[in-house]
């Protein structure tokens, strides 16, 4: 039988803001343990939630840049259950009235075309606690720094067909909020961590299978694992007469699977009920027009902008948005070309995909610790773009740039001798050695064999070090031979 | 309106009160006749009427985002039942 | 004798220093060594530490303000730094509070000498103060006779003049109702009146600080420096508190001229004892007779009262209750095999039956399948009930009725009989779910107990129940009746 996946993603964003979502501690990672945990972080009893309003505009930030749309009135309710990092007993979220909810994402999958994911709802809601279970022979240990971290969890349709599709998505959202400066995206710290729906149906079948919910997924290349590992055991599950089981699973990088959490198996009953500490969050037509105001511009926009402005295609744009910093990198780059911007489009797309991806990824770098800075990269572009020196030559001092060797490509061009010979009178002289050298191939071309003027002008470019211009070495070796 | 005593295991179950049987057959007997009283809601007509949450007809007030808590670590931790190098501890939860 | 004076003329002779604030403190502690083993008002006792505050006071701290020197006791619901807080319960018995309350912290900026911490109805669910882990307290006018609840303990300790004056907490009456039987005034302002920071919650969406003392002259008083907006609690309300004692003192007895009083016939029909009717009637004669208009009004909603706090005040103290765990603070069982038996052994043994009922009735209402039925439910005819408090302040201007039905029972009366309990408090729940302010004015006695008269006023305007309160009492001394042996 022929089955079809289907895949939606909860995703929790965790929010940039310097105090916790009810409490003013702070939300820096790796404290001691427990020294960013408030009166309010470990539910003293007495103590009460005030809502950070930096949560409220990051919130409606996010639900702008999905085109959702942002509940004028939006309530926290109380979801309860017992755990020892939940220090209340419940976890102040938002059940009936999100902040957010209704929108979308599109995506490019991977042969080119492009999909719209549906987002269902995205709500607030505070993290819990870290449980340590390692630390202690006979106890388990609960810091609570990360308690009362603000969330925001983000629930897509299930509108994914396929593990690529999923993670399209799910690198899409992550590039999203970056450029909305309201996650820092870091996975492996948990800011950024997606759990996936997961079931599959068989071909043409409109019903929905039942699905697994797989946890503890922390980056791209697991999600992409997990998701396959799960759909493959489900498959098998189905085609030897078993049936799914509705539950959490846990993905370990290590196996390469996911298992069932026996331990969570236990029916839930959360007794949502509105939290009567907090009072209903009103959003008018004024505070949604200061956030869009305050709205970057976005990944899609910005791609379609890169390939009007710079005339680059789309796969060059799409590559040079799909980070804020890059995008950034790419701008800044072009601007220190200076001149006629639109011009620097394509060279700029071409070093920064080209020599620099390659550079940095030999080391193991982000964009944002390139040793190269765009103001470099955009004077090494001039110069090559004024034929101060050839495009090979610009190479060599791209690597020289990376490795420190210069603070601009002026300076290595000086240092080094790089500077490109345009001087008619010495670019003559090498001429002139070279026919005066070589009097079988000036033979050979004089009998008709022009194709032998490829080795005359290596071999200029061979006296001249390279710096010769070649096109006025083509020009005039083509005169000289013609006489 | 009466609850069962296996009712009442599950809700003391949801609440984690460790009740003995004898504890259980009292409760079921009480919270019965609490609902009893309850169950009149059932006839007062509501038809259109908002639910009430707060007594006041207020919206949040937002706060800005200071991190201004220092922390009271020790303190906090000096009227804990268990603590081991700045950890709350409990019984070793298997996952 | 400084027990029998106004908090007026106690701060008038502190400030003249007539007397020291050492002297006052002393003297109202050994009132409480003298009386309080019969009574049983007090949880914790703050001999050493009231001593260094009332020096502290003598030699200069808080200055001139409004009640410096003023010795007062804080229902044992309310956080204070390195005191125990108990809320009544075995689960906090050992809670040293690591920061105070707003209402503490406010009280203490105008000057207050704290004596102790009161006892009150365990967690504050009870209205007769036996559900303390510490053990009942007794009427100081009958002690065969409960105090009233749950804050019990600070209505008996201002009749039997252990203290001038004692903070409270009302959600459903616990202010107003054991004011009325121990014969005191008391008052519960709007709710986001007070701060509820610090204060243990029982029910979120009801729970509401406020104040016991002899007089509404003294009410007035130790409201103002408790009032006012707190950004730590998100349900305090951002508005100017009045100079209460200025609106007394301007209007004084003529407030109740002109003043258009309804009361509610649903508060007398069946179930009203007749000698508490006769008193309520009296009293509300003498307003008449004031120059106040007396109409019949109607709350129909009223009959809802009960079956709707019983649902939203139980599920919200299930939830608020959820954080006593034994994991952070509080109780925790002996040595627990596993976490679940932490959490149940606990909670099963750190909880009384009260509490444990309660928390049970809420965890019911709220759980998958009941919540449109209940919660929901109640959360309508909560509106419904509150709505008739808006039409009826559109044609009066002060509503006064009964407290409770009769005047206190006996110690152990009602114990086994929850429900019973519950029905008591039909005359002051409804007020507490419209968020309304309330106070209880000695109004009588019958059969040498107690009774009080409620009056409530429309949503912040404490300083016409106050007013009223006080013109009512230049011309009556019911306030100023001492229980027997405790003069």
């Amino acid at each position: 039988m022929a089955w079809e996946t289907v895949i939606g993603l909860e995703v929790h964003i965790q929010l940039a803001t310097r105090s916790k979502i009810f409490s003013t501690a702070p939300t820096a990672y790796g404290a001691e343990p427990n020294t960013q945990a408030s009166a309010v972080d470990i539910a003293l009893p007495g103590v009460l939630p005030v809502i950070n309003g930096q949560v409220i505009r990051m919130a409606t930030l996010f639900g702008l840049a999905i085109d959702a749309d942002i509940a004028p009135k939006s309530v926290f309710a109380r979801k309860h259950y017992f755990y020892p990092d939940l220090p209340k007993g419940y976890q102040i979220s938002q059940f009936e009235l999100p902040i957010v909810a209704n929108g979308h994402l599109d995506i490019v999958l991977p042969d080119g075309t492009e999909k719209r994911v549906g987002i269902t709802r995205a709500h607030l809601e505070e993290d819990a606690g870290k449980s340590l279970h390692e630390a202690f022979d006979r106890d388990t240990g609960i810091d609570l720094n990360r308690a009362g971290t603000p969330l925001v969890e983000c629930v897509s349709e299930p509108d994914m067909r396929s593990a690529a599709e999923a993670v399209a998505y799910a690198r899409k959202l992550h590039a999203l909020v970056q450029y909305l400066g309201i996650c820092d995206g870091n996975m492996q710290e948990g800011s950024f961590r997606v759990d996936a729906n997961v079931s599959v149906r068989p071909v043409g079948s409109s019903e929905f299978g039942t699905r697994t919910e797989t946890k503890n997924v922390n980056s791209f290349r697991f999600l992409e694992k997990a998701i396959e590992f799960e759909v493959e055991r489900q498959i098998d599950v189905l085609e030897s007469g078993g049936k799914i089981v509705q539950e959490t699973r846990l993905y370990d990088p290590d196996a390469d699977e996911t298992r069932s959490m026996r331990s969570k198996e236990e029916a839930h009953d959360y007794r949502y009920f509105p939290d009567p500490d907090l009072l209903p969050v009103i959003i008018d037509a004024a505070f949604v027009e200061a956030a869009r105001a305050d709205l970057p511009e976005l990944p899609d926009a910005k791609r379609e902008r890169f390939a009007a402005e710079y005339g680059l295609s789309r796969e060059d744009a799409a590559a040079l948005t799909s980070s804020r910093a890059l995008a950034n990198y790419f701008e800044a780059t072009v601007a220190a070309v200076g001149g006629e911007t639109a011009q620097h489009g394509k060279p700029a797309a071409n070093w920064i995909m080209g020599d620099l991806s390659g550079a940095l990824n030999r080391e193991g770098l982000a964009i944002v610790d390139s040793p190269v800075s765009a103001e470099q990269l955009g004077g090494l572009i001039a110069r090559v773009a004024d034929n101060t020196i050839s495009g090979k030559i610009g190479k060599d001092v791209f690597e020289a740039l990376f490795k420190g060797e210069g603070d601009s490509a002026d300076a290595i061009i000086e240092a080094k001798g790089l500077k490109q010979i345009t001087d008619t009178g010495a670019i003559e002289g090498f001429v002139d050695q070279v026919i005066a050298d070589n009097p079988d191939q000036v033979q050979q071309y004089r009998e008709g064999k022009t194709k032998v003027i490829g080795f005359l002008v290596g071999q200029v470019m061979k006296a001249s070090k390279g710096k010769a211009n070649p096109k006025e070495v083509n020009q005039m070796l083509a005169a000289k031979l013609a006489e | 309106m009466s609850l069962s005593e296996d009712q009442v295991r599950n809700v003391a179950r949801l609440a984690r009160l460790g009740l003995d049987d004898d504890q259980i057959a009292d409760y079921a007997g009480e919270l019965s006749n609490i609902l009893d009283v309850v169950v009149s809601l059932e006839k007062a007509d509501t038809t259109d009427v908002e639910p009430m949450a707060h007594p006041l007809d207020l919206a949040a007030r937002l706060r800005a985002d200071d991190a201004i808590e220092v922390s009271s670590r020790d303190e906090f931790q000096a009227i804990a039942p268990a603590v081991a190098e700045g950890v709350y501890l409990v019984p070793k939860v298997i996952e | 004798m400084s027990h029998t004076r106004s908090i007026r003329e106690l701060a008038s002779d502190l400030a003249a220093k007539k007397i020291s604030a050492v002297e006052l403190t002393e003297h109202f502690l050994k009132r409480i060594a003298a009386h309080d083993e019969r009574l049983n008002t007090l949880i914790s006792r703050n001999e050493e530490s009231a001593r260094e505050r009332a020096a502290a006071i003598d030699a200069g701290d808080n200055a001139g303000a409004a009640l410096a020197g003023l010795p007062i006791a804080h229902k044992d619901i309310f956080c204070t730094r390195g005191v125990r807080t108990s809320c009544g319960s075995r689960m906090l018995d050992n809670f040293v509070a690591p920061y105070d309350a707003t209402v503490v912290e406010r009280l203490a900026g105008a000057g207050t000498v704290t004596l102790g911490k009161t006892n009150m109805d365990e967690f504050a669910m009870g209205s007769s103060n036996e559900t303390s882990f510490y053990g009942s307290v007794r009427n100081p006018w009958n002690t065969d006779y409960v105090p009233g609840g749950s804050s019990g303990g600070s209505a008996a300790a201002v009749a039997a003049g252990l203290v001038p004056a004692a903070t409270g907490s009302d959600t459903g009456g616990s202010i107003r109702q054991p004011a009325a039987l121990c014969g005191v005034t008391g008052i519960k302002p709007t709710y986001g009146r007070v701060s509820r920071y610090g204060m243990i919650a029982f029910a979120s969406s009801l729970d509401q600080g406020g104040c016991f003392a002899r007089s509404a002259e003294d009410c007035a008083a130790v409201l103002q420096a408790m009032s006012g907006f707190d950004a730590r609690d998100s349900t305090s309300v951002e508005r100017e508190v009045p100079d209460y004692s200025a609106v007394l003192d301007s209007q004084g007895d003529d407030f109740l001229e002109g003043l258009k009083v309804g009361l509610p016939k649903e508060y007398f029909a069946e179930g009203l004892d007749d000698a508490s009717r006769k008193v309520i009637e009296a009293a509300i004669a003498e307003f008449e007779a004031r120059g106040a208009e007396i109409v019949e009004i109607t709350l129909p909603h009223t009959d809802l009262a009960v079956s709707t706090y019983y649902v939203l005040a139980p599920a919200e103290a299930s939830s608020n209750l959820a954080r006593f765990d034994g994991v952070r603070y509080g109780y925790r069982c002996e040595n627990p095999v596993d976490l679940e038996d932490l959490y149940t052994r606990s909670r099963g043994e750190g909880f009384g039956r009260e509490v444990q009922r309660r928390i049970m009735v809420g965890a019911y209402v709220l759980s998958a399948g009941y919540y449109d039925a209940y919660y929901l439910k109640a959360q309508k005819t909560r509106r419904l009930i509150a709505r008739d408090f808006s039409d009826a302040f559109e044609n009066v201007d002060l509503i006064a009725a009964p407290v409770t039905q009769a005047p206190a029972f006996k110690l152990g009366e009602k114990l086994d009989d929850p429900v019973s309990m519950y029905l008591n408090d039909v005359y002051t729940l409804p007020a507490s779910l419209a968020g309304l302010p309330g106070m209880s004015v000695p109004a009588g006695f019958v059969d040498g107990l107690p009774v009080g008269l409620q009056l409530l006023a429309p949503w912040f305007e404490e300083s016409r129940l106050l007013g009223a309160a006080h013109a009512y009492q230049q011309s009556t001394d019911w306030h100023t009746k001492r229980p027997a042996g405790f003069e």
